[in-house]
């Protein structure tokens, strides 16, 4: 930004249109997003459905677009934003993602008395966030993206007003999140300071001249990890996330535990290791202890939980410990494998989510583990359904989970690190008991509670594509992995 | 024999997925009678078509034979390969035999969720048919581990009081066995130069070193699914909790797995490391063979009685293997097929008295070969084949692997003669107790002779002991090239 002054007395009228057109997915999500904002203030029988629907439309409306953007890598907005196939991949998970959170919210906004247009706008407005995230290529513009993200999510947290632990755990977002933040603001800054910009690809040039070994630029490099260390749930920076998990409404968990970590990977894989993957040597070692911590810490204790959105919570840290493997392994291959183990983790969860939100007995009632007893019994299908989330979460063959951890392994032992697989073996085998024992309840426990399931047509949707999801990426994986491993240049 | 027209179909495939398509239809079945015939007639074709193969099989070679190979995630270099050699088609004949036997088994002794229950045993069928098809490393892990799915729920949801403890214990330990089996897999791969293929990776010499690290992984695997001493104690829990129909498959086949696991990748892919591990393997294997036998000698439960002496049983099979002699692998792998026919028909057998009196305690029967004539007969047959008296299948398993193991580890062999003693002695007793004396019935039930459905179970399994004790030639013929060339692989590499 040397030039600033020259440059921006003549405005290329060309660059900008170019760069809003770059951004074309993002500014279509806006405008569903206040469209959303304005039609929820015109009093309507149907609005709940005509407001996911219109959520869903414009979805669906930005993935063509992102589709045909992404054929030939470009960058907006004067390097600050880059659409390439690696960020068209998340944005296809993010938007699948939303679109599945979507089709499963309206059931569950009656359910809980509480339908509002702004639930579906600040939804929109957190895929935004996400959606930046994965394109931006400036440190700035990547915290932009990070808090839209983060402040839409942090009033969904709470949206369930009436019930105290929605509110508690918007709070406790809130604070924490700030915290993370600022930490990561702080190593942003001092990136700053070491290099003199905030633009990835200038960095990567300048960090050249950089001694590795420089306290400051450890620090910042491990500040900015931390930071994003953070959004993902990893050990020791974890503790939020059962409170939250457990707090905020069902189909906001599963969004929380699909798009913004998905968007936190994508920039881990992005600044450390595309742009600045010269730092490597300075995480690669801290990263391997606290996988195998975050994965240990994720797997033991979910084993004693009776909230089945604590014990998902727990998984989904154990999940974030398995992905943090394929960073230390590094290679192309580690990558890859990080990409398409996110994506199948979107179906299998949100396929288990919206089986969570079918047996959401209603307003203020907590979800222990206990509710999914006897489902084999009355609704043979639903059972089966959760049976192939579950042992896919667990990682057992034919499904998608199996696959993708997997691959994960493979990229690991490719770069000799045999003993952290081991390891990472080891604790999944700890973690199938927590799946395993939601099956023996489903299967083996009479019925208790007479929860009355009422399955409508967004969330059979959802079901039908999170099943499809799951066995195809078990069945026919290289589908799912050439598109994975074809979205990396 | 051959015909022309099998080996121009992809017969594998057919034979592996029938049963696996056959699950889709069963939720829309309009009674519990259909889906029990329904049932019994996909896997009757199954074993149909897996006799074909018996018949046909060309055993002039150690060839594979019946190759199907398709890629499947060709940047991985992992393929769908199917093929099978003299033991595999061994065992697909034995799972194909014993899967309709199972059906049988479970007519009436399963009241509630029978289409989940037929379900299950279809996807158990086509996975481990699967498993001894499996040509590619990746694909039978896939099998190999997909099998503990319907089990889990076999022992889980049909099984005793205290079943699901018992299908907790079993998929645990299976699952944390097969997981470190992964990753020995994933280092055959790198080291191997990227590549699935089970036959590719017979090929390559692996340095010694590394070749004692994978057979550990691959050990623990296969020494729990056998199971060896002290991998064995999921075991007894699992077959006393599970309904009889899981009992005769964890008997018949799953253990048979272990073994199989040995044969196809251990010996042949680690020969070094087989032999260097050879010594331990005889001893863990005598041990399993006196120490499950003692077990089994101080049983009052007629199931567990039976599982020990399977503990013991199959300790005959690993020591037979690990001797690296001619008789000692033949022997093994007819006690392989022999355990199943013998052990499946025990556990049958203690199902049928266990539907009509529904207790397994020993000491609370007595004379049963008076009340029930023709059950008495059936039952003591089998348990002289399991006590392996000349003339009956036990035995020709039992001599050939003692008759390898002396000259080798003549202290193992002594321990497998004691073994037999043993075996001798406890399953005498539970003949004696159960059959002989004045007529005692627990709980004054209702008892009546094996019908017609319950004979059609058991002679098969009856003409397969006579078969393999007096004339077992046709089936050695179909293992002779395959154990050769398995034996050459073991012993012409490292030493």
């Amino acid at each position: 930004m040397n030039g600033l002054p020259v440059e921006s007395t003549t405005i290329d009228l060309a660059a900008v249109a170019q760069s809003v057109l770059a951004t074309g997915p993002e500014i279509i999500i806006i405008i569903g997003a206040c469209a959303a904002l304005m039609l929820s203030l015109v009093p309507h029988q149907r609005q709940n459905q005509l407001l996911s629907a219109l959520c869903v439309l414009m979805i669906i409306l930005a993935a063509t677009m992102s589709y045909f953007l992404g054929d030939y890598p470009q960058t907006a907005y004067a390097d600050m934003f880059v659409i390439d196939d690696f960020s068209t991949y998340f944005k296809m998970i993010l938007y699948l993602g939303t679109a599945l959170t979507v089709l499963m919210s309206g059931q569950y906004l009656i359910k809980e008395a509480v339908v509002q247009g702004e639930y579906y706008a600040l939804l929109l407005f957190a895929l935004v966030g996400t959606m930046i995230m994965v394109s931006a290529t400036d440190l700035l513009l990547i915290y932009i993206g990070l808090e839209l993200q983060a402040l839409s999510i942090y009033v969904l947290t709470g949206f369930l007003k009436a019930n105290t632990r929605s509110n508690e755990a918007s709070l406790k977002y809130i604070i924490v999140g700030a915290f993370s933040s600022a930490i990561m603001l702080y190593g942003m800054s001092l990136f700053y300071g070491l290099t003199g910009t905030t633009n990835l690809n200038e960095m990567k040039t300048a960090l050249l001249t950089l001694e590795m070994s420089d306290p400051m630029l450890i620090l910042a490099t491990l500040f900015m990890l931390v930071g994003l260390l953070f959004k993902v749930g990893a050990v020791p920076f974890h503790m939020w996330v059962p409170d939250i998990y457990e707090g905020a409404p069902s189909p906001i968990t599963a969004f929380m535990s699909v798009a913004p970590k998905a968007a936190a990977f994508a920039v881990i894989i992005r600044i450390f290791m595309q742009d600045l993957a010269l730092l490597q040597p300075i995480w690669v070692l801290n990263m391997a202890g606290i996988a195998v911590l975050t994965m240990a810490l994720g797997s033991f204790v979910a084993l004693v939980q009776k909230n089945i959105k604590r014990m998902l919570a727990y998984s989904s840290i154990a999940h974030a410990g398995f992905l943090m493997l394929g960073l230390v392994a590094g290679s192309k291959e580690g990558i890859s494998s990080m990409m398409l183990y996110l994506l199948i983790y979107t179906f299998m969860t949100l396929g288990i989510f919206a089986i969570i939100i079918l047996l959401n007995k209603g307003v203020l009632l907590s979800e222990p583990i206990e509710d999914f007893s006897g489902l084999a019994k009355n609704h043979a299908g639903l059972a089966f359904m959760s049976l192939l989330f579950l042992f896919s979460l667990a990682g057992i063959p034919p499904t998608g989970g199996f696959f993708a951890k997997f691959y994960v392994l493979t990229a690991l032992v490719d770069q000799g690190y045999i003993v952290l697989a081991v390891i990472a073996v080891l604790l999944s085998a700890v973690a199938a008991w927590f799946y395993i024992r939601i099956i023996m309840l489903m299967y083996m426990e009479p019925a208790t509670g007479s929860a009355k399931i009422h399955i409508t047509l967004p969330i059979l949707t959802v079901l039908l594509i999170a099943t499809a999801g799951t066995l195809m990426a078990g069945l026919f994986p290289s589908w799912f992995l050439e598109f994975a491993a074809g979205s990396l240049r | 024999m051959t015909i022309s027209f099998i080996t121009e179909l992809p017969v594998l495939s057919i034979l592996i997925f029938l049963p696996a398509i056959a699950v889709l239809f069963v939720p829309f079945l309009p009674s519990n009678h259909a889906v029990r015939w329904f049932t019994f007639s996909i896997l009757m074709i199954d074993f149909l078509i897996a006799t074909l193969l018996l018949v046909s099989f060309d055993n002039s070679t150690a060839q594979m034979q019946f190759v199907e190979s398709r890629s499947w995630v060709p940047s991985l270099g992992i393929s769908y390969k199917l093929g099978i050699d003299g033991v595999s088609v061994l065992f697909l004949f034995l799972t194909a035999l014993l899967g309709w036997i199972c059906v049988l088994a479970s007519w009436n002794a399963i009241a509630k969720r029978l289409k989940e229950f037929m379900a299950c045993l279809l996807a158990i069928q086509s996975l481990m048919l699967g498993v001894f098809c499996a040509l590619d490393l990746f694909l039978f892990y896939v099998f190999w581990e997909a099998m503990l799915v319907p089990m889990y729920l076999i022992i889980g949801i049909w099984g005793g009081n205290n079943r699901i403890y018992a299908a907790f214990k079993f998929f645990l330990y299976t699952l944390a066995g097969s997981l470190l089996f992964l990753v020995g897999i994933l280092v055959l791969y790198f080291e191997g130069g990227r590549t699935f293929d089970i036959l590719a990776l017979m090929d390559i010499s692996y340095e010694l070193n590394l070749q004692k690290w994978v057979f550990v992984s691959f050990l623990i695997a296969f020494a729990v699914k056998v199971p060896m001493v002290p991998m064995h104690t999921w075991l007894p829990d699992a077959h006393v909790q599970a309904p009889t129909a899981g009992s005769i498959i964890l008997a018949g086949v799953l253990l048979k797995m272990g073994a199989y696991g040995f044969i196809r990748f251990s010996l042949p892919i680690l020969p070094d490391a087989s032999h260097y591990f050879a010594e331990l393997m005889q001893i863990l294997s005598a041990v399993a063979i006196v120490y499950g036998g003692l077990l089994a000698l101080a049983q009052k439960d007629i199931k567990k009685l039976i599982a020990y002496s399977s503990i013991s049983h199959m300790g005959f099979i690993t020591l037979g293997l690990f001797t690296f002699t001619s008789n000692g692998i033949t022997g093994a792998v007819l006690q392989m097929f022999n355990h199943g026919i013998t052990t499946g028909a025990l556990f049958l057998f203690i199902g049928l008295v266990y539907e009509r009196t529904h207790s397994r305690d020993i000491p609370a029967y007595g004379g049963m070969i008076k009340a029930m004539p023709l059950y008495g007969i059936f039952l003591s047959i089998f348990l002289l084949a399991s006590m392996a008296v000349p003339g009956t299948n036990g035995f020709v398993g039992e001599i050939l692997v003692l008759s390898g193991t002396f000259g080798v580890n003549n202290w193992a062999a002594s321990a497998g003669v004691l073994g037999a003693l043993i075996a001798a002695a406890y399953l005498l007793g539970l003949y004696r107790q159960m059959l002989l004396g004045p007529i005692r019935i627990p709980g004054a039930a209702k008892v009546w002779d094996l019908n017609k459905r319950e004979l059609c179970c058991a002679l098969p399994l009856l003409i397969f002991v006579f078969w393999f004790g007096l004339y077992p030639k046709p089936f050695l013929n179909i293992l002779r090239p395959t154990l050769t060339n398995l034996l050459e692989q073991t012993l012409g590499a490292g030493l």
